[in-house]
């Protein structure tokens, strides 16, 4: 053990304002690379990331997620650790945060270490801070585990070559998905300012890579590649908008991941949407869904959606109403249709379409197979035949198959859950008939 | 006219037996072996630790590492690796007569070769991947779901899981802390995997006691605590959906959820 930092300072202090200031930062993931132990080392990284532990809020917690320091010389009037607001302030020693983070990952809370930082006196100053506590993290104490670092605009790409060198994955927060959107809220950051950065590390893990086939021991730069993050709902942005950006980011900057964050109205200020606004997390989700769809479904940013349809659905989930408008494509025939077509099918992912393929291999399936291997059918039976059968038999129109996936949801949103009918007790059937309304009214409200 | 009495088919198979064997993989490999050569099909297959009382004769299988290594080869190569992969997911598996079901699972996988992992929608099948899968599922939340406590400088951890983990994690921890001295304790099945100078074994134990935490150590697992409470947006809280990701029962040994 280096040193003890439990007796000099209130450590607690520190890390209660600084993991309060990084939480509303989304990426908490550990993907992206592999890399073995090794005799002599702490830790190691496994590609698919592990999660350490769910906070109260149900997202997961990987990483030590905590601000090197809060006390900011910029003044931006949307972020809680501008200059002027009156808050508590704490920066971490180097040495404070390796070790914490060190005993934290000894004990298996966490999978490593998301760094980020207010700009303490200037952005290469802050940098240096950041260096200095990764190079004790990786040199001093031999750690191969995972480190997410963001990256400080404005900072010397010198810097940013050292940091990238230390750490796993590298972020820029775009804050905000257009340059109007920037302008209104971040007067002091331009799409430049965070774009810059962004294609620094693209070209650098680039060279890295041509290095690392001619020289095998070339350190690795940035391996895990690097994300960004926009805030959702502060500004007037439309989802298709957004996709499109994020479509145009995953393309040209080959970019890992695009998080999403629902804005949660914390500060008052003349631009900002009012303090008492609900969080659009419904919509956070739906973005999600159109995201995972253009990484792994090989859908395009337009098939989702266009001017005229700019916005997700929030009843149903992006797959569905892309289904639902492409109904002429379906059903898809089980047991002969080929695997991207089977990912198109709503309700179906990646393992269920892998296992279909495997399973038809030695024969032909029906519903009642499908069933058994743990396809799940409450979506997908209204867009699939086995043998040339609907599960029910029956045709559907895109109308009628929305009915149905709306029926249960509907029934949910209607208020208490069902009760059992009973004979002795009259107002259960008042309950249900309260229940009926909805689902006319939502799937009346949807084809208008 | 039919014969009345059935006259004894040329190539029955036996099954009104039981098997006893002494509950290692290896025994039950052998367990495999006797079936086929003695063209039995036990009734029940069980081991000294779980005797049961069965109306069926009783014969103890003796457990011989050559005969294993020989079923153990003949999986891999007439059946596939997978195969392999999955019946030891279910021979650590808590579920009840796991025995027979690799059995059976093997029975077919012989008639069939390799292909048998594509059968998904059969029963047998499907029963073995599903056990297989709740193991690996399980043996995955203990990546995640298990906290350390230091003693001393020995990094002690306690878990209750319902399978036999410990095995499928055993490389992930070592190779994630190789200088590390540390200790995992199955309180289930009363198995420690123990690690020290880069060396492990995972050994019967059927108590563990530990001393009280010192001073440093409280104040790392308040500091954990602490992080842990702070890090949960107000606006966002979703119960129900930490219940999701993290099921209940491994709330019991998290340093995040203890006094």
């Amino acid at each position: 053990m280096l040193c003890d930092i439990l007796g000099s300072v209130d450590i607690t202090e520190k890390l209660t304002i600084l993991s309060d200031a990084a939480k509303y930062d989304v990426a908490c993931t550990s993907s992206g690379v592999d890399r073995a132990g090794k005799k002599g080392s702490l830790g190691n990284a496994v590609a698919c990331g592990i999660c350490h532990s769910f906070s109260a809020d149900g997202r997961c917690i990987a990483l030590l997620k905590v601000l090197l320091s809060n006390a900011c010389a910029y003044d931006c009037n949307y972020c809680v650790n501008r200059k002027s607001n009156d808050i508590s302030r704490a920066t971490f020693e180097p040495h404070e945060l390796a070790e914490l983070m060190i005993q934290f990952y000894r004990r298996n809370y966490i999978e490593g270490l998301f760094l980020s930082s207010a700009v303490v006196k200037n952005p290469d100053y802050t940098c240096e801070l950041m260096i200095e506590a990764l190079s004790l993290i990786r040199n001093t104490y031999h750690f191969r585990g995972y480190i997410h670092v963001k990256v400080i605009p404005g900072a010397d790409p010198k810097l940013l070559t050292s940091l990238g060198l230390l750490a796993d994955r590298m972020s820029v927060n775009l804050e905000l998905p257009s340059h109007e959107s920037l302008k209104l809220l971040a007067p002091d950051k331009s799409r430049e300012s965070i774009l810059a950065p962004m294609k620094m590390i693209k070209n650098g893990i680039l060279e890295n890579k041509t290095e690392l086939v001619k020289y095998k021991r070339t350190p690795k730069f940035v391996p895990a590649g690097q994300s960004t993050q926009m805030i959702v709902g502060a500004t007037p942005e439309t989802d298709y908008q957004i996709i499109n950006l994020s479509a145009a980011l995953y393309k040209k900057y080959e970019l890992k991941r695009v998080f999403y964050s629902a804005y949660m109205p914390v500060l008052e200020g003349r631009n900002l949407p009012a303090i008492d606004s609900k969080p659009q997390l419904l919509r956070e989700h739906r973005l999600y869904q159109a995201d995972w769809l253009l990484r792994f479904y090989e859908f395009e940013a337009a098939e989702l959606l266009d001017e005229k349809n700019p916005n997700f659905n929030l009843l149903i989930d992006p797959k569905c109403n892309w289904a639902l408008n492409h109904y002429d494509y379906f059903p898809v025939e089980i047991n002969t249709a080929p695997y991207e077509v089977l990912l198109r099918v709503p309700g179906l992912g990646v393992i269920g379409a892998k296992k279909i393929l495997r399973a038809r291999r030695s024969g032909s399936l029906d519903f009642p197979d499908l069933k058994k291997m743990n396809i799940v059918l409450k979506r997908a039976q209204y867009f699939i035949t086995c043998k040339g059968k609907t599960m029910l038999g029956i045709r559907y129109d895109p109308e009628a198959v929305l009915r149905g996936l709306l029926s249960e949801q509907s029934w949910q949103l209607a208020g208490p859950p069902m009760e059992q009918l009973s004979l002795f007790d009259d107002i259960a059937f008042d309950s249900l008939l309260k229940g009926v309304e909805p689902v006319q009214l939502s799937a009346g409200l949807l084809r208008a | 006219m039919p014969d009345i009495i059935e006259k004894p088919q040329k190539h029955s198979i036996r099954s009104d037996i039981a098997y006893l064997y002494d509950g290692s993989f290896e025994g039950l490999l052998c367990c495999v072996y006797e079936s086929y050569y003695q063209k039995e099909l036990p009734a029940l297959i069980f081991s000294y630790s779980e005797v049961q009382a069965t109306l069926f004769p009783v014969k103890e299988i003796e457990t011989d590492i050559i005969s294993a290594e020989k079923v153990e080869k003949s999986i891999a190569t007439s059946i596939s690796e997978e195969a392999l992969r999955l019946v030891r997911l279910c021979y650590y598996s808590c579920e009840d007569n796991r025995e027979i079901t690799i059995l059976n699972f093997l029975r077919l996988g012989y008639k069939t070769g390799a292909s048998i992992t594509n059968m998904l929608a059969n029963d047998t099948v499907r029963k073995v991947t599903d056990i297989a899968r709740k193991v690996s599922r399980e043996s995955y939340f203990y990546r995640e779901f298990l906290r350390f406590s230091d003693y001393n400088g020995a990094l002690v951890a306690i878990i209750e899981p319902k399978n036999f983990v410990l095995p499928m994690i055993v490389n992930h921890y070592c190779d994630r802390l190789p200088s590390e001295q540390f200790l995992i304790y199955d309180e289930t099945n009363k198995h420690a995997l123990v690690h020290q100078n880069g060396e492990s074994a995972i050994v019967q134990l059927d108590n563990l006691e530990l001393p009280e935490a010192c001073e440093k150590e409280e104040k790392y697992r308040a500091l954990w605590k602490q992080f842990y409470n702070t890090i949960a947006i107000e606006g966002r809280i979703n119960l129900k959906r930490r219940m999701g990701n993290m099921p209940k029962r491994y709330w019991k040994h998290l340093t995040e959820f203890q006094e």
